[in-house]
C-alpha cells in the first residue's frame, strides 16, 4: 500500500482522501470513535472533546472530528491517555448541570438533597427528561464515569418555558453547540449562537431575547439534535423511549413530504420526529410537521355519520347514512344525467383514497366531472 | 400545470429537492418557500450559504429569503409575463442562449423570438416596475450558469394568465438549456401533500391515473375492460372552479366533497356559499366538521392520515409510504372505504381489503406507476415514472427527449389581471399563507400552539400607505372589494410596498376570500387569488 495516502489507526492501515477527517476515515472503516457535539452535514467544530484520539509523536491528543487525516499518521483511539481524558470530560460535563439520572446515583452522598434541587428547577418529580435516550448517559455508562460531584448551587440560568412548542432546559445544557449547528446549518434559520464567555457562556437567541420573541421558526431541529436533556418538546417532555413505538410515515403538511417517525403510546401520537438518514428531509421538519399534531386525537373530530333532517343534524349509523347518499345519488342521477353530479376528491388524501374516488366518478357515476383543490 | 404539459408534454417537477443544491444558480419565483415549503426552503438556503449558489427572487413581497438572494427583482402584481419576456429578450439579445439545446430539442423558437423583441428591458421596466438594469443584470446571472434551477409556487399559477405564467418560465429554462440536468430544471413546488398524487390518480376532469385523457377511445376501452364496465363517458368534465357556479345555476344538482373545504378556500366565497345552497344533495367526507359540512346532508366521518394506510406523491414525483399509527376514532372510516361502499350501495362492487390491493391495480392501469410496489418503496419512496419493477425511477425528466418528444416554445405576449385598481378601489390585494397554517386551518387552528403563535387574521400594509388611509399598526381596517368585505388587524410592514397589501387565507372568521376574485385563468381554471382591487378604512 501506498504511504503517501495511508494512515494506521489501531495498528491497521487505511487509505484516505486528501480533506477527510480522522473520524472520517473510521467511520468509513467501521472503527467506532465516541463523539457528542459531531452533527452530521455540519462542520466540525472539536468542541466537547469526546471524540480526542492519541496520533504517535504527539504530546497532545487531538479531536478526530476536525483534525484531517495526514500521511504517515499512526492513531490510537482507545489508549489509555484517550480514556483517560475522555472520563474526565464526561465528567466535567456530568457535573455541571442537572444530569440526575442513575448514572449519579451510585454516589450516595447528598444525592437526595441533589435530587430535591432539581425536582425544584424542574418543577416535576421525574428524572431528567432525556433519561434512557441521552448521548452524555450513554458515554458515562461506556467509560464508567459516574459523575463528579454534586452541583448543589442553583443553575445560572433558569428553565425557559416561554414558548408553546419548545423547553429550554439551561441547567441540563452541556454547551456542545450542537442546536447551534441545527439551526444555522441545516435548517439555516440563523436564529442561535453562543452568547456570553467563560462561566457565563449560554445558547442565546440574538440579543438573549426569549425564543418567542426572536427569529427562531420552531422547526425543533435544535430539539432534534440535542443530545442531552437541554432542549425538549414541550408536549412530551417525560416521554420515555421504551414506552412508545415508532411507525415510519409522510408528513401531511406540505407537497415536500417528510419522512416523519410516530411516537406512539396508548393508541396516541404523543410525538413526531424527522426520520434521519433518508431523503427528502434528512431528519428535518418544520413547525407544523414536528409539533402540529394534536389535531389528530381532537375532541372535535367527527366519529360518526350524521345525517340533517329539518335544518340539524342528527347522528346516524353507517347502513343508514350510506344507503340514504347512494340512493340520492341514484335518483339524481337518473332524473338530471350524470354531469349533474360533480366529485370533489383531495390533495390531502391518499392515492389509493383518489384513486377510489377517481374509478367511482367515472365507473359508476359515468361522469367525468371530478378535479379537487389543486388549483386553490 | 396545463402550462407545462404544453412546453414539456409533463406537469410536473423535473428534478427533485435534493438537486436544489446541485444548483449554481436559483431563480426563485412566487414562493414563499420558508413559510409554505419550509424544509425545501433550508436546501435552498444551504445552496447559498455552503454551496456558492446565486440566488434570484422575483417577488412583490420582501419575503425571507431575499434576505439570502443576491438580486431581488419586486415586479408589479401580475406581471410575470413582462418579466420573463425581458429576461428573455436580453438573453437572446447578447446572445447568451444554449444555442445546440435551442436546435436540437425545440420547436418553434422563431415565434418565440419575434414575440420578445418589443419587450426592451425599457419596455418591461414600464409594466413591471423593475429597473431595466435589474432586468439585465438578472438575464446574465441566470443565463450564465452551468446549471440553473427555476422554483415557482402559486405566485406564479393564480393568475389570470397563470398558464402563460408557467408557458414563459418554460421558455426560459429550454432558451437556457436548463432541462435534463441535475440542478437545472423546471419545478412547481405543489402546495398540499398529495396534490401531485391527486393529479396522478385522475382527480382531474380531463384524465384517467397517468394522465391518460379520457378524450382517447383507447385508453377508455382499456378502462372498461379493466373495471369491467362499459360507457364511460368521453366528454371531459368540469374543475372545481366551474361546478361551483354551476350549482348555482342548478346544472349541478348534486357534490360529493371529499376532505375540501372549499367554502374557505374557494374565490368569491359569498357567492360560492349561495351556490352551495341550491344543491340538491351534498355529501362531505372530512375529518372535522367544516364550513362546508355544515351545508351538507349528510357527513361521514373520515380517518385521517395518522390512521391510515396507504402512499403519497410528493412535490418531487417520488411515492412514499404512509403507515397507521393509531386507530381512527370511533366510527371514522379509511376514504377509500366509504366510497367503495356507496359504490357498492349503487350496484357496482368496489371491494378491496386494504390500500395494498388498490396501489396494485393502480399500477397495472398506470404506465408511470407499473414498476412501483409497496415492497420497493417500504425504505425510500421512488420517483415515477418508473415502468418495471426492475426500474430505479426517474429524479430527473427530460435526460434524453421530453416527454413530448420535442420542447415547444411559446410566443406569449402580456396580459393585465382581470382587475385592476381604480379610485373606489385604489390598493391591490394579494393572498397567501403563514407558516403556522394549512390552507383553510381545519388541522392546524385546532393546535393550541399553533394558534398561540398565529392566532388571527391580519393585512399587512406598507407604512406608506397605512399613513395614507389613517391606519395604525395593530389597528382593526375594514378591507372591501366589489364581491365582499371583511375585519381584520393592520400590520404595518415592509413586506409590501405601496400600492399592495397582503393577507392570509386561512381564517375563516376574516375570510380573504370573501375579497378576491373568481376570475379564473383560460385553461387551468385556476382563480386570480393573487390580484384584486380593495379599498381600506378603520374600522367602525
Amino acid at each position: 500500500m501506498e504511504k503517501e495516502n495511508t494512515i494506521v489507526i489501531n495498528g491497521n492501515r487505511f487509505n484516505f482522501v486528501q480533506g477527510e477527517t480522522i473520524l472520517d476515515v473510521a467511520q468509513k472503516n467501521n472503527i467506532e470513535i465516541p463523539t457528542l457535539c459531531h452533527l452530521k452535514g455540519t462542520t466540525p467544530t472539536g468542541r466537547c472533546e469526546v471524540c480526542v484520539v492519541q496520533i504517535s509523536g504527539k504530546n497532545d491528543l487531538v479531536p478526530a472530528c476536525s483534525t484531517q487525516a495526514e500521511a504517515g499518521m499512526t492513531i490510537l483511539t482507545e489508549s489509555s491517555s484517550v480514556v483517560a481524558s475522555r472520563k474526565q470530560t464526561i465528567q466535567k460535563m456530568l457535573s455541571m448541570g442537572n444530569h440526575n439520572c442513575a448514572v449519579r446515583a451510585s454516589l450516595k452522598e447528598s444525592w437526595t438533597k441533589y435530587q430535591l434541587k432539581v425536582h425544584q428547577e424542574d418543577n416535576s418529580p421525574e428524572l431528567c427528561p432525556a433519561w434512557g435516550d441521552c448521548r452524555l448517559q450513554d458515554l458515562a455508562y461506556r467509560y464508567q464515569v459516574t459523575g463528579g460531584g454534586y452541583s448543589n448551587v442553583k443553575a445560572l440560568y433558569p428553565m425557559e418555558m416561554a414558548n408553546p412548542f419548545i423547553i429550554r432546559d439551561f441547567p441540563r445544557c452541556i454547551l456542545c453547540g450542537r442546536c447551534v449547528k441545527a439551526c444555522n446549518e441545516v435548517q439555516v434559520n440563523n436564529a442561535i449562537e453562543f452568547g456570553y464567555d467563560g462561566e457565563k457562556q449560554k445558547i442565546i437567541a440574538r440579543d438573549d431575547k426569549l425564543l418567542k420573541d426572536s427569529d427562531c421558526v420552531f422547526c425543533g431541529e435544535c430539539v432534534q439534535a440535542c443530545p442531552v436533556g437541554a432542549l425538549v418538546p414541550k408536549d412530551s417532555r417525560f416521554e420515555r423511549p421504551w414506552k412508545t413505538q415508532k411507525v415510519r410515515s409522510t408528513c401531511s403538511y406540505c407537497g415536500v413530504g417528510c419522512q416523519i417517525d410516530f411516537h406512539v403510546k396508548d393508541n396516541r401520537v404523543v410525538k413526531i420526529t424527522g426520520a434521519e438518514d433518508t431523503p427528502p428531509n434528512y431528519g428535518r421538519l418544520c413547525v407544523k410537521g414536528r409539533f402540529g399534531f394534536n389535531f389528530i386525537h381532537s375532541k372535535d373530530r367527527l366519529t360518526t355519520p350524521l345525517i340533517k333532517e329539518s335544518g340539524k343534524f342528527r347522528e346516524a349509523s353507517w347502513d343508514e347514512a350510506l344507503d340514504l347518499t347512494a340512493r340520492r345519488l341514484s335518483e339524481i342521477k337518473k332524473q338530471n344525467g350524470a354531469d349533474s353530479i360533480g366529485v370533489f376528491t383531495s390533495a390531502r388524501v391518499t392515492n389509493e383514497d383518489n384513486y377510489a374516488a377517481m374509478k367511482f366518478t367515472r365507473a359508476v357515476l359515468k361522469t367525468n366531472n371530478i378535479d379537487h383543490c389543486a388549483r386553490l | 400545470m396545463a402550462g407545462l404539459a404544453a412546453a414539456f408534454g409533463s406537469g410536473a417537477m423535473t428534478n427533485t429537492i435534493g438537486d436544489v443544491e446541485d444548483a449554481e444558480v436559483i431563480l426563485l419565483t412566487g414562493s414563499n418557500t420558508t413559510e409554505n415549503h419550509p424544509v425545501l426552503s433550508s436546501f435552498v438556503k444551504r445552496a447559498v450559504k455552503f454551496k456558492n449558489a446565486r440566488l434570484i427572487v422575483v417577488d412583490p413581497r420582501r419575503i425571507k429569503l431575499t434576505e439570502f438572494a443576491h438580486l431581488w427583482l419586486r415586479p408589479n402584481l401580475g406581471t410575470d409575463v413582462a418579466w420573463i419576456n425581458g429576461l428573455m429578450h436580453v438573453i437572446i439579445a447578447e446572445n447568451l442562449q444554449d444555442k445546440v439545446f435551442v436546435e436540437n430539442r425545440t420547436t418553434d423558437f422563431e415565434k418565440l423570438k419575434s414575440m420578445l423583441e418589443k419587450y426592451t428591458p425599457d419596455y418591461v421596466e414600464q409594466i413591471t416596475g423593475v429597473p431595466a438594469a435589474r432586468i439585465i443584470e438578472a438575464a446574465r446571472l441566470y443565463a450564465g450558469a452551468r446549471a440553473g434551477a427555476i422554483l415557482y409556487c402559486m405566485g406564479i399559477t393564480q393568475h389570470t394568465t397563470g398558464t402563460d405564467n408557467v408557458k414563459s418560465l418554460a421558455n426560459l429554462a429550454m432558451l437556457c438549456g436548463n432541462l435534463g440536468i441535475a440542478g437545472g430544471g423546471v419545478n412547481p413546488l405543489r402546495g398540499q401533500n398529495n396534490v401531485q398524487g391527486a393529479c396522478d390518480m385522475g382527480g382531474l376532469p380531463n384524465v384517467y391515473t397517468g394522465y391518460r385523457p379520457v378524450t382517447d377511445a383507447a385508453v377508455r376501452k382499456e378502462m372498461e375492460e379493466a373495471w369491467g364496465v362499459t360507457g364511460l363517458p368521453e366528454k371531459p368534465g368540469l374543475t372545481v372552479t366551474k361546478m361551483v357556479p354551476m350549482a348555482h345555476t342548478g346544472e349541478i344538482k348534486a357534490l360529493y366533497i371529499i376532505g375540501e373545504n372549499p367554502l374557505v378556500s374557494d374565490p368569491d366565497l359569498n357567492h360560492a356559499e349561495k351556490s352551495f345552497s341550491h344543491l340538491d344533495f351534498l355529501v362531505v367526507q372530512d375529518i372535522f366538521m367544516t364550513e362546508t359540512g355544515r351545508l351538507a346532508d349528510v357527513v361521514l366521518p373520515a380517518a385521517c392520515f395518522a390512521e391510515k394506510d396507504g402512499t403519497f406523491s410528493n412535490t418531487e414525483r417520488r411515492v412514499q409510504r404512509v403507515r397507521k399509527a393509531v386507530d381512527a376514532p370511533k366510527d371514522a372510516w379509511d376514504d377509500w372505504r366509504i366510497t367503495c361502499e356507496i359504490a357498492k350501495r349503487m350496484g357496482y362492487p368496489m371491494d378491496y381489503g386494504s390500500s395494498k390491493e388498490i396501489f396494485e391495480e393502480i399500477a397495472r392501469l398506470t404506465p408511470s406507476y407499473a414498476g412501483i410496489t409497496y415492497e420497493r418503496i417500504e425504505r425510500e419512496g421512488i420517483h415515477w415514472p418508473c415502468p418495471t419493477q426492475d426500474h430505479p425511477g426517474t429524479p430527473i425528466l427530460h435526460t434524453q427527449q421530453f416527454t413530448r418528444g420535442k420542447g415547444m416554445f411559446h410566443a406569449i405576449d402580456y396580459i393585465p389581471p382581470a382587475e385592476r385598481t381604480d379610485d373606489e378601489y385604489p390598493l391591490y390585494l394579494t393572498t397567501g399563507r403563514v407558516l403556522y397554517h394549512y390552507h383553510t386551518g381545519t388541522m392546524t387552528r385546532r393546535t393550541d400552539g399553533l394558534n398561540e403563535r398565529a392566532p388571527e387574521s391580519f393585512v399587512e400594509i406598507s407604512a406608506e400607505d397605512a399613513k395614507k388611509f389613517g391606519v395604525e399598526d395593530e389597528s382593526m381596517v375594514t378591507v372591501t372589494s366589489r364581491r365582499g368585505e371583511i375585519n381584520v388587524r393592520a400590520k404595518v410592514s415592509g413586506m409590501v410596498d405601496a400600492g399592495t397589501v397582503f393577507i392570509p387565507f386561512h381564517y375563516a372568521e376574516a375570510a380573504a376570500n370573501k375579497l378576491t376574485n373568481a376570475a379564473l385563468d383560460p385553461v387551468s381554471n385556476i382563480p386570480e387569488y393573487k390580484v384584486c382591487a380593495i379599498k381600506l378604512s378603520l374600522a367602525a
